[in-house]
């Protein structure tokens, strides 16, 4: 009998998906197989329509351990016989139905990722997008995300030490979630999720399994918003105190020599974590669902297998030590349960009792069918490129004072203070620089050293320009990390797109692949693990191609580290960069202001790379007091942001080229803004110089008023206002 | 002096105060597990900040029933020193050792920043190293900080100087403004009758080199 559309819809799979498995299998696949292949194989999991263009990523660099693809999340070296490792992932879908779980449980998942590695969580980030929150709607998901985040992140004791939030209205019915983790082992701890070895056990510790996040994977994440179906059930629930015994039990349980592996429950709960791990090991697996504790009555194979209950882990015991590590886990009060075996027939073998009720070839689950499209530039993107500037008036010189004002004070530029004071950025006593400036900066005890990190991602610009936009995430995050004093490192991903399966959506992703790609390549940063989330579009609109960049960075001395606010009366103020260039394309200004999202952002990539190098040295030779990147709201804003956050005024002027607003605010890339003290002035020419690249000097630090002559006079007190203010004033209407 | 820091299922400020007294200060710190029953010598017991059981019903409510509280009672009551900070505040609240209860923040978030304190009291074994209206900088990390006590119980802690820290200004002043979670006249800690028992809703072990932006807490750990 022909399987109906409706079946194959509720699995997402395609006819020709299916065909393909009947034809590969030789038969038609039994229900619980069916489900097996549409979790498998959805693109969450099988990232069908990315996996080829994620190649062009580089993936190597002398200090990588573990990369893209080998094991949960990547690892890298940072000396002292020590390794971070990272990786960062979206919960979009869930937290657009139910904010608080989603965003909680996408924490939890991101955790579990690093732990399972053997790792101790020691930080946490998270990248946002809303819709404005002048509509009721996105203050509602707004308050659910970031509470679930505190709820969760905060029960945990990992500190959350920084991230982004951006409102615009292309994400209002499609919020993003991006959660990224980041752990500390010695290097020699490093465990696999790999299960090997025939007659190992499988053992399933954590929470019971329930209904809860069914189809999460499948019906949630690969497909678009289109009815208003109740798809409540299918966001799953989290329990942080349980998360917290199972990262306590299991760090402790990666110091014995008695598991051959460890592998985390996320998406498609049972089936993807023990597919996966045979996989890796290039084995087989066999499991009884009957053994799998169970919170509610009833439940069908189907459903055990594709459960996305949360905190849940499975450990691949080695065979002869299950009662010790049912002993240490009896300690933390964790329940586990015997539930399957490795098998070396490469086939995974579900059983319920002595039934068998799905039996496949793991390659065939683990290997779902890879999608390029031709897919060329779409008609449109040359219209929103071309933009005429003569034909924009330029700001009005009376006017600046209000412009500023209102630039700092939109909830894009404001101070994010009203958030990230809800999270717990101190515990684990390593934060030196907390949120606030440009990245954070964590030390590592028992070293000199301290890592930095930070997430950056415009989706306007990539929008504007997927390639640029693509290249510009990278580099801000580099620049970003470079001006905290931090050499990049490594990077994690999340590239959040529209459906995939339209050419304009693919060539978005294609693009901005390449443009990431391109700046990683010079810039000597791999990428070691991502997350793909597509489909997040609904009933047509989908979101401006996101691509977020989560960057680690290292600094061989702590004390090296700086920060974007003023430190002294006295220093002067100096742009390194370019002066002269256009970059109101895309900009804070050109959408606030004038309503318009045009033009085409670039970036010197090679540029980039010197005035990040010039901007190292001087943090290394302790030359400067403060460095600030400009991004949105340009010169004018950055400048603005250091002396709030110093508490000092400034004094100065700015050379004006040709206009006046892009000047002020345009958003030209590879520029840092930086304050010294004077006697410090000759070397630090001296090296700005050595790296080829241009210096602008901008004013001097002192005061209680921010002027730029003939241009703008506020009071200090006027900017902190609008800048502390402007997102609670947001909040409250 | 041998510091024991009791650790509960959910607990996570353990390590930072391990760190503090060990790396930074030197001293001699062991751990006890909730269920141990075994105080090792101890001669001040630290109940550290977390979320001990998920603070699930109320933030302390089911840790003051692990089997190591009723050793840490007897303990108490034979003039041992007892330090509880943040959630520790919160189990010796509902364990009976300490009067009152940490009620939500007023403003119904969780709060995480640097605050200023005033030393009330610098009589106690934990403040004799600080002096009477000392200011000092250490860091709160709660949803639930707000310090609660009816009429009676308040005047009675008044009266008998059992404030140890209040909410103030840098300049040591108590003003609403400085109060960042709407406790009872600004208390941010307060002592038992005995004078042996603390608890306070900052957390001291987070303070303990300017690195991480402050060393007050360094002077909090009784010698």
């Amino acid at each position: 009998m022909p399987i109906s559309q409706e079946i194959l819809d509720e699995v997402a799979l395609s006819r020709a998906e299916y065909d393909l498995i009947v034809k590969r299998l030789g038969r038609e696949p039994t229900p619980v197989e069916l489900g097996m292949f549409g979790s498998l194989w959805s693109e969450h999991c099988g990232y069908k329509h990315s996996k080829l263009l994620l190649k062009m990523f580089p993936s190597t660099s002398p200090n990588l351990i573990i990369g893209v693809g080998q094991e949960n999340a990547g690892a890298v070296d940072i000396g002292n016989g020590l390794a971070v490792v990272m990786k960062m992932e979206s919960h979009n879908h869930p937290s657009a139905i139910e904010p608080y779980e989603g965003a909680a449980t996408g924490v939890g998942g991101i955790v579990r990722d690093i732990f399972t590695m053997g790792a101790r969580p020691i930080a946490l980030m998270n990248s946002l997008r809303f819709g404005p929150l002048s509509d009721a709607h996105n203050r509602y998901l707004f308050g659910g995300v970031v509470g679930g985040i505190a709820g969760y992140g905060n029960c945990l004791g990992i500190p959350d030490v920084g991230g982004e939030i951006y409102f615009d209205q292309v994400y209002a019915q499609n919020p993003l979630v991006n959660a990224l983790c980041l752990g500390l082992i010695e290097s020699k701890w490093l465990t696999s999720s790999r299960a090997s070895g025939q007659g190992n056990l499988l053992m399933l510790v954590g929470a019971d399994t329930g209904r809860d996040g069914l189809h999460g994977a499948s019906g949630l994440a690969s497909r678009t918003f289109e009815e208003q179906k109740e798809l409540r059930s299918a966001v799953q629930v989290g329990n942080p105190f349980l998360e917290k015994l199972l990262i306590e039990a299991c760090l402790e349980l990666v110091q014995h020599d008695w598991i051959v592996g460890l592998q985390d429950l996320g998406a498609a709960g049972l089936t993807s974590a023990s597919v996966e791990s045979a996989a890796r090991g290039e084995s087989g697996m066999e499991l009884d669902v009957l053994k799998v504790p169970r919170r509610e009555q009833g439940m069908t194979p189907y459903e055990v297998m594709l459960s996305e209950s949360q905190e849940r882990m499975l450990v691949i015991v080695k065979k002869g030590y299950e009662n010790k590590v049912k002993a240490l886990f009896d300690r933390w009060d964790l329940r586990c349960d015997i539930i399957g075996q490795v098998t070396s027939d490469g086939l995974a073998r579900i059983k319920e009792g002595d039934n068998i009720v799905a039996e496949l070839p793991i390659e065939l689950l683990s290997e779902p069918p890879l999608y390029r499209l031709t897919a060329p530039k779409p008609a449109w993107l040359r219209g929103v490129q071309s933009f005429n500037i003569a034909a924009l008036p330029d700001v009005d010189h009376t006017q600046v004072d209000k412009v500023l004002l209102r630039l700092l004070s939109s909830p894009n530029i404001a101070s994010k203070k009203y958030v990230y004071r809800q999270y717990d950025h101190q515990v684990q006593n390593n934060t030196v620089v907390a949120p606030g400036s440009d990245a954070a900066v964590l030390r590592i005890k028992g070293t000199t050293t301290a890592i930095s990190l930070t997430t950056d991602g415009n989706g306007r610009y990539c929008y504007l320009d997927p390639y640029a936009g693509g290249a510009i995430a990278v580099a801000e995050a580099a620049r970003n990390l470079a001006c905290s004093g931090a050499k990049p490192l490594a990077i994690t991903d999340c590239l959040n797109f529209g459906n995939p399966e339209k050419a304009d959506v693919y060539y978005q992703l294609k693009e901005c692949i390449r443009g990431m790609s391109g700046a990683c390549r010079v810039l000597g940063v791999p990428v070691i693990s991502g997350n793909v989330s597509l489909y997040n579009e609904t009933r047509g609109q989908a979101v401006y191609p996101t691509p977020v960049v989560g960057m680690l960075g290292l600094m061989e001395d702590v004390t090296w580290h700086c920060t974007a606010a003023f430190q002294q009366a006295g220093d002067v103020v100096y742009l390194i960069g370019p002066c002269n260039s256009m970059g109101l394309a895309g900009s804070e200004y050109l959408a606030l202001e004038h309503g318009l999202v045009k033009g085409r952002p670039s970036i010197d990539l090679l540029l980039e790379k010197r005035v990040q190098r010039a901007c190292l040295t001087l943090i290394h030779q302790r030359l400067i007091h403060s460095a600030h990147d400009c991004s949105d709201g340009g010169l004018a804003v950055a400048v603005a942001e250091s002396a709030i956050m110093g508490n000092l005024g400034f004094k100065g002027w700015l050379p004006v080229y040709s206009r006046l607003d892009n000047a002020l605010f345009g958003e030209s890339q590879s520029r840092i803004i930086v304050s010294l003290h004077q006697n410090n002035l000759p070397h630090f020419e001296r090296i700005v110089a050595r790296n080829k690249v241009l210096l602008t000097k901008l004013g001097k630090v002192g005061g209680k008023r921010f002027i730029i002559e003939g241009r703008l006079d506020l009071s200090l007190d006027e900017i902190r206002e609008a800048w502390e203010g402007g997102l609670q004033k947001a909040l409250e209407g | 002096m041998k510091y024991g820091i009791i650790v509960f299922p959910g607990t996570w400020s353990d390590g930072d105060c391990h760190y503090a007294l060990s790396s930074v200060l030197g001293r001699e710190v062991v751990y006890i597990w909730h269920k141990d029953v075994d105080l090792r010598g101890c001669d001040c017991l630290i109940l550290p900040g977390g979320f001990s059981y998920g603070d699930y019903l109320r933030p302390g409510a089911i840790a003051r029933f692990s089997p190591v509280m009723a050793e840490v009672e007897r303990f108490a009551a034979r003039g041992g020193l007892v330090f509880g900070i943040c959630n520790g505040f919160q189990i010796l609240c509902e364990a009976g050792l300490l009067p009152g209860a940490l009620l939500m923040n007023s403003h119904l978030q969780y709060r995480c920043q640097w605050v200023n304190l005033r030393v009330e009291n610098a009589k106690t074994p934990f403040t004799s190293r600080s002096h009477k209206g000392q200011v000092l900088r250490i860091p709160i990390s709660h949803y639930e900080g707000c310090y609660f006590a009816d009429d009676d119980t308040l005047a009675e802690l008044e009266a008998n100087k059992r404030v140890v820290f209040r909410y103030c200004t840098p300049e040591g002043q108590i003003t609403e403004q400085a109060n960042p979670n709407g406790a009872l006249h600004n208390i941010a800690g307060i002592i038992n009758k005995q004078g042996n028992v603390l608890g306070m809703m900052p957390h001291p072990e987070r303070a303990c080199e300017i690195l991480l932006g402050g060393s007050h807490g360094n002077q909090l750990w009784p010698v």
